[in-house]
C-alpha cells in the first residue's frame, strides 16, 4: 500500500465548505432563540457613575438587561492571563481583575457594561441604544513607549507595569560588549496588528433546566481550554454541566484562542433567563475587542568583531499588553520572544529584557507567530544593518554566525535537535537567484526605480509544548494534546482530537497519518473534533502545535491499537505475539502463510466469542473492543528554521513599493501533505507582508480606535501580492515519531524582516517603520535624493 | 414588512420581510441558506457575494426588496445534479480554500470574472477578486484554481 503521508491529498473538508454546508457558529439557530447586543464603553479610560437601563427595559421585545452588578452578585470570574510571569527582581507579575462586564471601570473602547438580550436582532440592537451609562471619562494611556509614564490605569500597579523580565546575563553581555570591535545599535517599533479571522467572533449559549447543562457553541481555537477556564476561572458551571462546541471555524490566527466576556456572559445569561441566546459580532466589535498582535517597542545592540563574529547581543523591549492581561498575554512577549530573538546564530553572551506595560487599548496576546515574529525582526533588521555597516555581504555574514553542528545549543534556552541553517541558505540563493540581484538592480536603476534585496534566517521555537517545561515557566496548564481512535465493529475509524482545525485541514492530514498507521483506507477514517462532549480532553490549536503534538498523540493511540491487534491475531492463529508483524493493514505471523486484516481483528475485538466453541479470540488481560487513548506530551519544542529573500522596487516619485519576488525556503521536518503546507507557507506570508507594507492598527491619544474598519485598516488583497516562490530543506525532528516541525507560523515570522529589509536596502539603508506606506517611503526617496545631491 | 419574491437556485420563493431586510439577511435569516456568510459591516469582504441575474454582486449592499423578483443564485445553487461546478471543483483540487468562510463570496466572484472575461490573465484575476478578502490563503492558490476553471469552462 502507497504512503499517504508525503502525498498531495486533497482536502475531505472541502466539499462541505465549496457548496455552503459548512456550520459555522453564527449559522446555528435554536429554537426560542433570543439574540444579545452588547452595550459597550465609548471612553478608552472611564469610571462608570450609574447605569439606567429603566428606559431600555421599556423597549420592545426585551428580555432583560444585565450589567456588571448582577454578574459580581452571581460570583462570575473574570477573564484570566495564563501564564504567570516573574520580574527580574523576583516579584510576580501584577494582573488587574477582568470582569466580563465592566462595573466600576472600563480601560478600553469597546470595553462591554451591559448585556442587552431581546425576542430579535434589531430590537436588542434597539433597546441597546436606550441603556444610558453616565461616565466620568479619565485621561487614557495610549502609547506603548510612554505608558510607564502614564497615570495609573489599574489600582495599585505602577508605572502601569506588569512585569519588567530579564532572560539571561547582563554582566556577560557587558563584558561581551567590552571587547567587541563595533557596536550595531537599532530602535524599532513592531507595529500593532489585528488579526482579522474572515469570520467575526460569536457565540450561541443554551441550558437546559432539565440536565442543568449549559451549551455554548463558540467561535473557538481550543473548547476544552475554554470549557476549562470558564468552569475553573468563570465559575460558570462545573465542567461536566458545560458542553463547549466550537463547530467550523473560519480562521483563528491566535485571536480565538481567548475566552471571551461575550462566552462568559451569554452562557451565564443562557442560564438566567432559561433560554438559548445568540451573539454574532459585528466587524467593528471584532476591531475593537479581538485581542490584537504584536505592539513592541525595541532597542537592540549586536557586539561584533570587524570580521563579523557576533560576541553579544542586547534586546530591551517594551511590550503593549492592551488593558488587560489574557490567556497567552504575558508569555508571548517573554518567552516566546526572548529565546528567539538571538535568532540562528551563535552569540555566546545575549540578554532580553522585557517591560510589558498596560495602556487604555484592546487587550493584547498571540497573533500568528506570537513574541516570534518580533524577536526574527528585532535580530534580522540588526544583522542586515550589520552587514551594511561591516560591508560584509548579508548571506555570508550570516553563513558565518550559523551554529555548525546540531542540536544546536541557543543562548537562552532552547536545544534545537536539527536543522541545516548553511544548506537553506544556499538553496534560498539559488532559488532567488541572488547573485543576479546586482543587474537587476541596474535594470531597475534605468527605468528610475530603486530597488532592494532583502534577506531573513529565522528559526523559531513552535509545537507548543513540554508540560514540565513550560509549567515550570509559568504556565497555568501543561501544553499536551489527546487522541483517541476507535474501530467500529465493522473497520470504520474515528479518531478524536483535542487539536482543532480552522482552516488547517486536520480532517484531511490527520487521517493521512492515521491511515498510514492502520493500514485502513482514508475515506474509512473521519477526524473529530471541536466538541468537549465528544473528545476525552485538547489544549486546542496554536503555536504549530497540532502535527507536532496533536498528530503524535494520533501515531501513539494507533500504535496502541496495533499491539492489541497482534496480540488479538496471536491468540486467534495460535501463534506467539512476538511472531505478529503489522504491514499495510494485515497482522503476519513470521515464517508462515497466516494473517489477519485489521478489519478482521477489530470484528473480532467486539464479539469475542467463536461459533461452537467455548473460546474467546481474546487474550487473556485484554477486554473486548478495540479502542485506544494517548495523551502525548513532548519532550521538547520543535524548531523550523529556514531562509526567505525578498525584492522590492520602489518608484520614488509615488513612494509605492511593488514586491517583485518572494522567495521562501524552509525546514519544516517531514511534510504531511505538500498542498496543504504550501497554503500554509502562502497565507503565512500574506499576513507578514501585510505587517511589513500594509497593516497598522492606530489608537489616537484619546484611545479612540483610528483603524477600526475594513475601510481604514488596510487588509491585504490579491492584487497585493507577487506569486510566491517556495522551497523546502528537510532535517527531521529527531523529538517525535514523525520527524515534524509545524509549519503554521513561518511565513508570518519571517515576513516582515524580509520585507524590510529589501525595503531598507532599495532606500540605501534609510530606517523606515512597518508598514512602509507609499508616504513614508515617498519622504525617505526624498531624504535619499538629498544626501545623494550632497555627495555628488 | 412586504412580500419579497424571487427565484432562488431555480426555486421560486416569497416571504415577508420588513423593508430594511438586507439580500445577505433575507437569504441566511429567512431562507436558511447559511453558505453566504457575512463578515464585515462596510461592504469590503465579499464574502456575501451572490449573482443576480447573472452578475456578482455583494448581497449585504442591496435591500431584498430591491432585488424583489429577481433570479438569485447562492453558492447552494452552484452544483448540477450533485456534481460541483468546474470553479468549486478547481478549488478543492488546487486547495483554493482553508478556513472556508470567504470561499463562497470567492467562487460566487470567480465564476462571474469567467462568465465575462473567458481567459483573463494572472493580473486580472487579482484585480477581479480585489473586492473579496481573504485571510487564509496569500490569494496563490485561488487565482491557479480560477486559471484552472477556466480551462474547464
Amino acid at each position: 500500500m502507497a504512503s499517504l503521508v508525503g502525498s498531495r491529498v486533497e482536502r475531505k473538508e472541502d466539499k462541505r465548505f465549496l457548496t455552503g454546508k459548512g456550520r459555522y457558529t453564527a449559522d446555528i439557530n435554536l429554537a426560542n432563540q433570543t439574540y444579545a447586543i452588547f452595550v459597550r464603553s465609548p471612553h478608552a479610560r472611564a469610571s462608570i457613575k450609574k447605569i439606567n437601563i429603566d428606559k431600555a427595559l421599556k423597549s420592545s421585545g426585551v428580555v432583560s438587561i444585565l450589567t456588571g452588578k448582577e454578574i459580581a452578585d452571581d460570583k462570575i470570574g473574570g477573564l484570566i492571563a495564563g501564564w504567570a510571569i516573574r520580574s527580574e527582581d523576583g516579584t510576580e507579575m501584577k494582573c488587574p481583575g477582568n470582569p466580563p462586564l465592566a462595573k466600576d471601570n472600563v480601560n478600553f473602547v469597546g470595553d462591554p457594561v451591559a448585556v442587552v438580550i431581546a425576542e430579535s436582532l434589531a430590537e436588542a440592537k434597539e433597546a441597546a441604544e436606550k441603556v444610558e451609562v453616565d461616565y466620568k471619562v479619565l485621561k487614557a494611556v495610549t502609547s506603548t513607549a510612554d505608558a510607564m509614564n502614564g497615570d495609573t490605569i489599574h489600582e495599585g500597579i505602577d508605572k502601569n507595569l506588569c512585569f519588567d523580565w530579564l532572560l539571561g546575563d547582563r554582566q556577560k553581555v557587558k563584558e561581551a560588549f567590552d571587547k567587541a570591535d563595533k557596536v550595531i545599535s537599532i530602535d524599532i517599533i513592531n507595529n500593532r496588528l489585528i488579526p482579522n479571522a474572515m469570520e467575526p467572533r460569536a457565540c450561541v449559549a443554551d441550558y437546559n433546566a432539565a440536565s442543568e447543562e449549559i451549551t455554548l457553541y463558540t467561535t473557538s481555537q481550543n473548547p476544552h481550554l475554554s470549557r476549562l477556564i470558564m468552569s475553573a476561572f468563570g465559575n460558570v458551571a462545573p465542567e461536566h454541566k458545560l458542553r463547549v462546541v466550537a463547530p467550523d471555524v473560519g480562521g483563528g490566527f491566535g485571536s480565538k484562542i481567548n475566552v471571551y466576556n461575550e462566552d462568559i456572559v451569554c452562557s451565564w445569561a443562557a442560564k438566567k433567563i432559561n433560554r438559548a441566546i445568540k451573539w454574532v459580532a459585528e466587524r467593528s466589535e471584532s476591531f475593537l475587542t479581538d485581542i490584537h498582535g504584536r505592539d513592541h517597542v525595541t532597542h537592540a545592540e549586536l557586539a561584533v568583531t570587524k570580521d563579523g563574529k557576533f560576541l553579544g547581543f542586547k534586546n530591551e523591549t517594551i511590550a503593549n499588553l492592551g488593558a488587560y492581561a489574557r490567556v497567552f498575554g504575558t508569555v508571548t512577549p517573554t518567552y516566546l520572544f526572548g529565546p528567539c530573538a538571538t535568532g540562528v546564530y551563535e552569540i555566546p553572551a545575549a540578554y532580553t529584557n522585557v517591560k510589558a506595560v498596560y495602556t487604555n487599548t484592546a487587550p493584547v496576546d498571540a497573533y500568528r507567530g506570537a513574541g516570534r515574529p518580533e524577536a526574527t525582526y528585532t535580530i534580522e533588521r540588526l544583522v542586515e544593518k550589520a552587514s551594511m555597516e561591516l560591508g560584509i555581504d548579508k548571506t555570508e555574514l550570516r553563513i558565518k554566525n550559523f551554529p555548525t553542528a546540531f542540536p544546536f545549543k541557543q543562548t537562552l534556552v532552547h536545544t534545537v535537535d536539527s536543522g541545516d541553517y548553511v544548506a537553506g541558505m544556499e538553496k534560498a540563493k539559488q532559488m532567488a537567484d541572488y547573485k543576479g540581484f546586482e543587474a537587476r538592480r541596474k535594470e531597475s536603476e534605468a527605468k528610475g526605480k530603486l530597488r532592494g534585496i532583502g534577506v531573513t534566517s529565522y528559526f523559531e521555537a513552535c509545537g507548543i509544548a513540554p508540560s514540565a517545561a513550560v509549567m515550570s515557566l509559568g504556565c497555568g496548564v501543561g501544553l499536551w494534546e489527546s487522541a483517541e481512535v476507535r474501530f467500529n465493529p465493522t473497520g470504520q475509524v474515528t479518531v478524536y482530537t483535542g487539536s482543532h482545525s480552522h482552516g488547517q485541514s486536520h480532517q484531511t492530514t490527520f487521517a493521512q497519518i492515521a491511515a498510514d498507521e492502520l493500514g485502513v483506507p482514508i475515506e474509512n477514517i473521519d477526524i473529530v473534533h471541536g466538541d468537549t462532549d465528544k473528545g476525552t480532553f485538547g489544549m486546542g490549536t496554536y503555536g504549530s502545535r497540532s502535527l507536532a503534538v496533536g498528530g503524535i498523540a494520533i501515531v501513539n493511540a494507533c500504535k496502541k491499537i496495533v499491539e492489541k491487534g497482534k496480540r488479538v491475531t496471536a491468540k486467534m492463529l495460535e501463534a506467539n505475539p512476538d511472531d505478529v508483524e503489522f504491514k499495510d493493514g494485515e497482522f503476519i505471523v513470521s515464517k508462515s502463510n497466516k494473517k489477519k486484516t485489521i478489519g478482521e481483528v477489530a470484528f473480532a475485538c467486539y464479539l469475542p466469542g467463536v461459533r461452537d466453541e467455548m473460546k474467546s479470540p481474546l487474550p487473556e488481560g485484554d477486554e473486548p473492543g478495540l479502542k485506544e487513548t494517548s495523551f502525548y506530551d513532548p519532550s521538547n519544542f520543535s524548531f523550523p528554521a529556514g531562509t526567505h529573500i525578498a525584492e522590492v522596487e520602489i518608484d520614488p516619485e509615488t513612494g509605492h513599493v511593488k514586491l517583485e519576488k518572494y522567495t521562501a525556503c524552509d525546514d519544516f521536518g517531514r511534510i504531511i501533505n505538500p498542498m496543504v503546507v504550501e497554503g500554509q507557507v502562502h497565507g503565512g506570508l500574506a499576513q507578514g507582508i501585510g505587517q511589513a507594507l500594509y497593516e497598522n492598527a492606530e489608537y489616537d491619544e484619546t484611545g479612540q480606535l483610528m483603524t477600526g474598519s475594513y475601510m481604514d485598516y488596510t487588509m491585504p488583497r490579491a492584487d497585493n501580492f507577487p506569486e510566491f516562490n517556495i522551497g523546502y530543506t528537510c532535517t527531521h525532528a529527531t523529538t517525535n515519531p514523525l520527524g515534524v516541525k509545524g509549519c503554521g507560523e513561518a511565513g508570518a515570522i519571517a515576513a516582515p524582516p524580509t520585507v524590510m529589509n529589501a525595503v531598507i536596502d532599495a532606500l540605501g539603508g534609510q530606517e523606515v517603520t512597518m508598514p512602509a506606506t507609499a508616504e513614508k517611503v515617498w519622504k525617505a526617496c526624498k531624504n535619499l535624493k538629498k544626501s545623494n545631491a550632497k555627495a555628488a | 414588512m412586504g412580500k419579497i419574491s424571487l427565484e432562488v437556485n431555480g426555486r421560486k420563493v416569497e416571504k415577508e420581510a420588513s423593508d430594511n431586510t438586507l439580500l445577505s439577511t433575507f437569504l441566511r435569516e429567512h431562507l436558511q441558506l447559511t453558505g453566504t456568510h457575512i463578515g464585515c459591516d462596510t461592504s469590503q469582504c465579499g464574502a456575501c457575494v451572490v449573482h443576480v441575474d447573472g452578475n456578482s454582486l455583494k448581497s449585504c449592499t442591496a435591500l431584498a426588496a430591491d432585488v424583489n423578483g429577481s433570479k438569485v443564485t447562492t453558492i447552494e445553487g452552484l452544483e448540477t445534479n450533485g456534481k460541483m461546478h468546474p470553479m468549486q471543483e478547481a478549488f478543492k483540487k488546487l486547495h483554493g480554500l482553508q478556513c472556508g468562510f470567504c470561499t463562497p463570496g470567492m467562487v460566487m466572484s470567480a465564476v462571474d470574472l469567467l462568465q465575462k472575461n473567458k481567459k483573463p490573465s494572472d493580473t486580472e484575476i487579482r484585480d477581479w477578486l480585489e473586492g473579496n478578502i481573504c485571510r487564509c490563503t496569500g490569494y496563490q492558490n485561488i487565482v491557479s484554481a480560477v486559471k484552472e476553471a477556466a480551462t474547464k469552462m
